[in-house]
């Protein structure tokens, strides 16, 4: 008996309209005529032209994509091995410190982190830039790889690497053949997990950039603090617009891979 | 020759991200809280170092003696900061509290969807974790505005006169906290609530309990771990949060993380602001070990 009732359907879809509402409203609101984002004037793109002749916003634009792309990379490597050790190896001396600063940097306050890595590139006497807002992205968002992974492992059949090994397979090849193929839907959403925290992130951003590396949101929020614009309306649109087309290939790929399992699945049963 | 290579392999698996965790979490810290113990210099970096690798052992030992706590005391001098600290964990307990009673409905609701469509709402709730939080607190302006697009539809449909003041104000801070953090309470909750054995609250029933008592009596209860992971989530962010008070909270509004920043960027008294930090991390210790615990329950009870 599963009656899904009145009152549980009213509070769905209350709480999609009011986490899908804003959102909505300031796609609207990029294609509105008036400078007012407030007043509808009838639709008109003119806001992406000028956003596309906004050389600033460009060239943040450019160092965000840039430093989204390599510290995603880097974070997955890092946080998958980090998954690893944390799911096989049970017991190794300093586990505790270990999973600890794993799960920290999660809830971690960003204006600590932000201070905190700072001050670290100061003493180490390292120019802030594009280098250093790397680093600190790849920091915060492997913890975020190493929990979407570390779930995955945890539901994984250990008995079929065992068996590579058994059959002389080294550790790298068995985790290259065997276990990378099954974590690899995880370590591919961990990445784009990672990839949209760096395009996101603004405070660690503000403390560990530099002259010539300003990120998207340090600009978008600049920009902010003068007014509310069409012209951010439109910026916004397409990151989410980005975000979504990213979303929605991710999910036709896994639901693909689903149905080619399933396939595979049922062959190997009939073959039998 | 296997067994050596397996070792090898565990080792780096281990001790790469060890390494850089300790290197780029660990000694931040420690660093923060040995400039908190310095004293302001117009210099470059702006504070006088309490101590250099160059020291030696016997140089370190030397200094020791230097420490400044005069950073700690201050703060607690200036009102300013005591009531920044207060009130950043006032409204986050607040916010809090608001995204569980507002999450709840949503996560039960979702949890007692036809399964067929629950993977979709889930979706759904992920999704706008996905856009930039920058812009959705940035999409709140534009209609908690006293000429906003929610005061336009309130005097429109004629419920009030005359717009109400929500932008600046701390229910501002409030609205962008819940509408920011609600995913990270609802995806907890729904997997606690998914889990739970319908035939349970069925029994209940059968045996004349009614319905909101067997909600109390039974759901609730066994969702508990849900929606401490979901609170621990929302509050401890929470706490620290810049963006949220910096935007859609007025020039009265404290918060911790927005006079972190002020002191940092704008005075440039890095010492203090380190102080500030090393307080903040030492209140969120207790609930961030509670987190972490609860954590490694999962992962135990998962393995």
């Amino acid at each position: 008996m599963n009656t899904w009732s009145r009152f549980n359907i009213v509070s769905v879809v209350l709480g999609f309209a009011f986490l899908y509402l804003p959102i909505v409203l300031l796609v609207v609101f990029s294609f509105n005529e008036s400078k007012l984002v407030t007043v509808w004037a009838g639709f008109s793109t003119k806001w992406y032209v000028s956003l596309f002749n906004n050389r600033g916003l460009m060239d943040a634009a450019w160092v965000t994509i840039r430093v989204a792309l390599l510290s995603a990379t880097i974070a997955t490597v890092l946080g998958t091995m980090a998954a690893l050790a944390l799911t096989r190896y049970t017991r190794f001396r300093g586990r505790l410190l270990f999973s600890g600063m794993v799960y920290a940097p999660l809830v971690m306050p960003e204006v600590i982190t932000g201070l905190s890595l700072l001050l670290l590139f100061v003493a180490i006497g390292l120019d802030r830039g594009f280098v250093t807002v790397t680093l600190a992205h790849i920091t915060f968002s492997m913890c975020f790889v190493t929990v979407v992974v570390q779930s995955r492992l945890l539901s994984f059949d250990r008995s079929i690497e065992e068996a590579a090994m058994d059959l002389g397979a080294t550790p790298v090849r068995t985790f290259l053949e065997v276990t990378l193929p099954v974590i690899a839907p995880a370590v591919l959403s961990g990445w784009m997990l990672a990839l949209t925290l760096s395009l996101d992130d603004l405070v660690i951003a503000s403390f560990t950039s530099g002259p010539g590396a300003t990120t998207l949101p340090m600009k978008i929020y600049s920009q902010v603090r003068l007014g509310v614009t069409p012209e951010i309306n439109a910026a916004c649109t397409i990151l989410i617009g980005l975000v979504a087309i990213g979303v929605i290939i991710a999910s036709i790929m896994t639901k693909r891979r689903e149905v080619q399992r399933q396939r595979d699945e049922q062959a190997a049963i009939a073959g039998r | 020759m296997s067994k050596l290579g397996s070792a090898i392999f565990s080792r780096l698996v281990i001790i790469i991200p060890y390494a850089w965790l300790l290197f780029f979490f660990l000694v931040p810290f420690l660093i923060v809280f040995r400039i908190s113990l310095s004293t302001t210099a117009i210099a470059q970096p702006p504070y006088e170092p309490v101590f250099a690798l160059a020291d030696g052992l016997s140089g370190i030992w030397a200094k020791i003696g230097e420490f400044s706590f005069d950073n700690f005391v201050w703060l607690t001098e200036d009102a300013l900061y005591l009531n920044a600290y207060l009130s950043s964990v006032w409204i986050a307990g607040v916010s809090t509290l608001a995204t569980l009673l507002i999450g709840y409905p949503i996560a039960y609701g979702m949890a007692q969807a036809p399964r067929s469509l629950r993977p979709t709402l889930l979706m759904l709730v992920i999704l706008p974790f996905w856009t930039s939080f920058l812009i959705r607190v940035y999409a709140w302006i534009a209609i908690l505005k006293p000429e906003g697009l929610l005061n336009q539809f309130l005097i429109g449909t004629g419920i009030i006169d005359s717009p109400l003041i929500i932008l600046g104000t701390n229910w501002a801070i409030y609205i962008g906290i819940v509408y920011s953090y609600l995913p990270f309470m609802v995806l907890p909750l729904y997997s606690a609530l998914e889990k739970m054995d319908n035939t349970l609250i069925e029994a209940a029933q059968d045996l004349g309990c009614p319905q909101i008592t067997a909600f109390w009596k039974i759901t609730f209860p066994l969702s508990l771990p849900g929606v401490v992971a979901g609170c621990m989530l929302v509050f401890i962010p929470a706490v620290g949060e810049f963006v949220i008070p910096d935007l859609l909270g007025g020039s009265q509004t404290l918060m911790i993380g927005k006079t972190l920043w002020n002191e940092f960027n704008a005075n440039r008294d890095w010492p203090v602001s380190a102080a500030v930090a090393t307080i903040l991390l030492l209140i969120l210790v207790v609930p961030i070990v509670f987190f972490q615990n609860a954590q490694a329950k999962a992962e135990e009870q998962g393995r």
